[in-house]
């Protein structure tokens, strides 16, 4: 499923503290169950979001309205956990489009950057900094452009650069997915499966 | 270039190299089962495409299903529509699909094998982490996301990055009453549950060349328990053996020709690995977890260390162990277990069964356990029949379910519940994997039929003549 393309995004965002926020937690195992990818915005989160009766927790940063936004600020250790790849689609079904932490686990960055999510790692430091200005103010806006590779805090002019491998780049930039380039090359792939011994 | 078996066998599937960016890889066979392929094959009716090689893809049902009463409904409406979606599915694309009732019908990660279609040298992914068995048969064999199930459909490849190199070699021999499992649960004791990340692992050592494919199997099932991407063993005789005559092995010429290439398939004397680990086979006891991540093993003889002595977050141990009702210089022998389970595609084979009904035999299963004997399919099933070890089980007091991977992640009816211990040969102890609330010790088929019988963690050594 291609995705929109990533160029500059502008925005708000929501701060969410806590580290070794695991796959468990974004999207818990019993809505594994679909048969569809809809609807998994609704579950993220769901046990921090809701309580069993389903009303929800007033003292969650997504309850809260004061912050909204397309980037999603995550504490150190992102992601950990199962391959799930229902964890990074809540998150994009919910609007997010980029998430940033300090560290992101293996496979879900992967994932991320297969459904169109751009993972942002940053230093503890620059983190401490988005966490500091977004309490200090909820309508700071970050700005995430991926042609330079940097992010910035609009309200402080703090900046830094991070990293991303060149074709992860392009595919985000042009809103492609692997699937794309594979299609584009079936041909050479057909003809390799012909020399194959198994 | 010398080269590892790693490499030998990633090298020769990479179909490009991009610049500053993965390889293409051709994947040669694709598993597939209910819970992780749906939304792949929805995205191929959107992009109104084709699946490439559709003999490639081999699919069951396993993660959902009931363990009893297989011929009736599956009750659970949700688990009940999953299940018809792989029906629908690979019959509209032509996938051959051995569904539930059907005489292969099994786990994912031991009907491959067991059907011959992992084979050496070949290239397997599948929609679930514990994919890494396959590599015991020197294969590269590792767990992928859903959009990589669809470009594996769409396509036969995944884009991905060439994995570091470990790897981990014992020799000696192992003691009496130690299984495969133990040697696996000892191993990532020592490496902790992220010591692999980012690393391919290779298997060395007699220790390993003396094991049963099943045992090799048990091993590399869990490299993924320790963060590698997965786990390989150099293919010999043992594995031949294994393969040959089976339903989707290579026959007649055509298997000559294999052999002459899986010989070739072992690392060369002079290649280089990025990191080197070595161990004696002889420090190896029957191992058991007391945590709640699979890093958390000891020797069943030993006592839970203290928080000061392990690796990590202090408050981190301490919240694990609260959450077991276990406490730090605790005695492992003789604590209370309430459900003990043997099954799943790390300890469900024919093997495994084997050595469950050896230490059973003649004895009673204690009156306060319930026991979840759950083969690993429906050809493990029959062979347990044929080889009269159902006899021994049933004479013992115990029942045999129907294949699935049951309580090993709880998705259907088989779940432990809160606040109760079981005995488990799956491979995941985290918090409420088995059913929320469920307390696992994680060990091996010995291990569990020892507490099958006692009703407490008991030493296996103790009960074998
Ligand atoms: S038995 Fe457990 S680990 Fe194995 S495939 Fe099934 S759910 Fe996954």
């Amino acid at each position: 499923m291609a995705y929109d393309s990533f160029n500059i995004l502008k925005s708000t965002a929501v701060p969410l503290t806590i580290e070794n926020v695991d796959t468990d937690q974004i999207i818990p195992a019993r809505f594994l169950k679909a048969t569809e990818r809809v609807g998994f915005g609704d579950n993220l989160f769901r046990d921090w979001r809701y309580n069993p009766d389903s009303t929800p927790k007033g003292d969650f940063v997504l309850n809260n309205p004061v912050y909204k936004g397309k980037i999603l600020v995550g504490g150190k250790n992102f992601g950990s956990g199962s391959s799930r790849e229902h964890a990074a689609w809540a998150i994009y079904d919910y609007g997010f489009r980029c998430v940033v932490s300090s560290f992101f686990a293996d496979i879900f960055r992967n994932n991320c950057l297969n459904i169109g999510v751009l993972p942002v790692q940053v230093s503890a430091g620059f983190l401490e900094k988005i966490f500091a200005a977004i309490y200090h103010d909820p309508d700071t806006e970050l700005e995430v452009n991926l042609p330079e590779q940097t992010i910035s805090i609009l309200s402080t002019g703090d900046k830094e650069s991070f990293d991303i491998n060149s074709y992860k780049k392009s595919n985000m930039l042009n809103g492609f997915d692997d699937i794309d380039y594979l299609l584009n090359i079936q041909s050479d792939i057909e003809e390799f499966a012909k020399k194959l011994p198994l | 270039m010398s080269k590892t078996l790693f490499d030998k066998v990633w090298d020769a599937h990479v179909v490009h190299k991009i610049e500053g960016g993965p390889d293409v890889l051709f994947i040669d066979r694709h598993l597939i089962h209910e819970v992780t392929s749906p939304v792949a094959f929805l995205g191929l009716r959107n992009r109104g495409i084709k699946v490439l090689y559709p003999e490639r893809t081999f699919a069951t049902a396993d993660h959902n299903t009931p363990t009893i009463n297989q011929h009736l409904p599956v009750e659970d409406p949700l688990s009940a529509n999953q299940l018809k979606a792989l029906e629908q599915n690979t019959a509209a694309y032509g996938i051959r699909h051995w569904g539930l009732g059907h005489n292969k019908n099994g786990i994912v990660h031991v009907i491959g094998p067991e059907n011959g279609i992992t084979q050496p040298g070949a290239t397997i992914v599948c929609g679930d982490s514990h994919t890494s068995t396959h590599g015991a048969f020197g294969a590269i064999a590792f767990g992928i996301g859903t959009s990589e199930v669809e470009m594996v459909l769409s396509t036969q490849c995944i884009m991905q990055p060439k994995a570091k190199k470990m790897r981990i070699t014992i020799n000696g021999s192992l003691g009496k009453g130690v299984l495969p499992k133990d040697v696996a649960l000892f191993i990532i004791s020592k490496l902790t549950t992220s010591g692999a990340t980012g690393y391919f692992v290779e298997y060395a050592g007699s220790v390993f060349e003396q094991m049963s494919m099943e045992g090799r199997m048990t091993v590399c099932n869990l490299s993924i328990e320790m963060g590698a991407r997965g786990g390989m063993i150099a293919p010999d005789q043992t594995t031949f053996d294994y393969i040959q005559g089976r339903e989707f092995s290579p026959k007649g010429a055509d298997w000559d020709n294999v052999m002459a290439y899986w010989k070739t398939l072992k690392t060369d004397d002079d290649a280089v690995f990025d990191k080197e680990l070595s161990f004696d086979g002889s420090e190896i006891e029957p191992m058991i977890t007391y945590g709640t991540n699979p890093g958390m093993g000891i020797g069943i003889t030993h006592e839970i260390p203290d928080a000061k002595q392990v690796e990590g977050g202090v408050a981190t141990y301490e919240k694990s162990l609260g959450y077991m009702g276990f406490h730090e210089g605790d005695q492992m022998i003789g604590k209370k277990i309430d459900y003990v389970f043997l099954g799943s595609c790390t300890n469900g084979r024919i093997e495994d069964f084997r050595a469950f009904a050896s230490l059973v035999k003649g004895k009673r299963k204690a009156e306060d356990v319930i026991v979840w004997l759950v083969p690993g399919s429906h050809i493990v099933e029959q062979q347990i029949k044929e080889e009269g070890l159902l006899n021994i089980l049933t004479e013992a007091g115990f029942t045999l379910r129907q294949p699935g991977c049951s309580a090993c992640l709880a998705m259907n009816d088989d779940k432990i519940p809160a606040g109760k211990y079981a005995v488990s040969t799956s491979n995941r102890n985290f918090e409420g994997r088995q059913g929320p609330g469920s307390r696992t010790l994680l060990a091996s088929p010995l291990v569990a039929a020892a507490a099958a019988i006692t009703g407490k963690v008991t030493d296996p050594r103790t009960l074998i003549q």
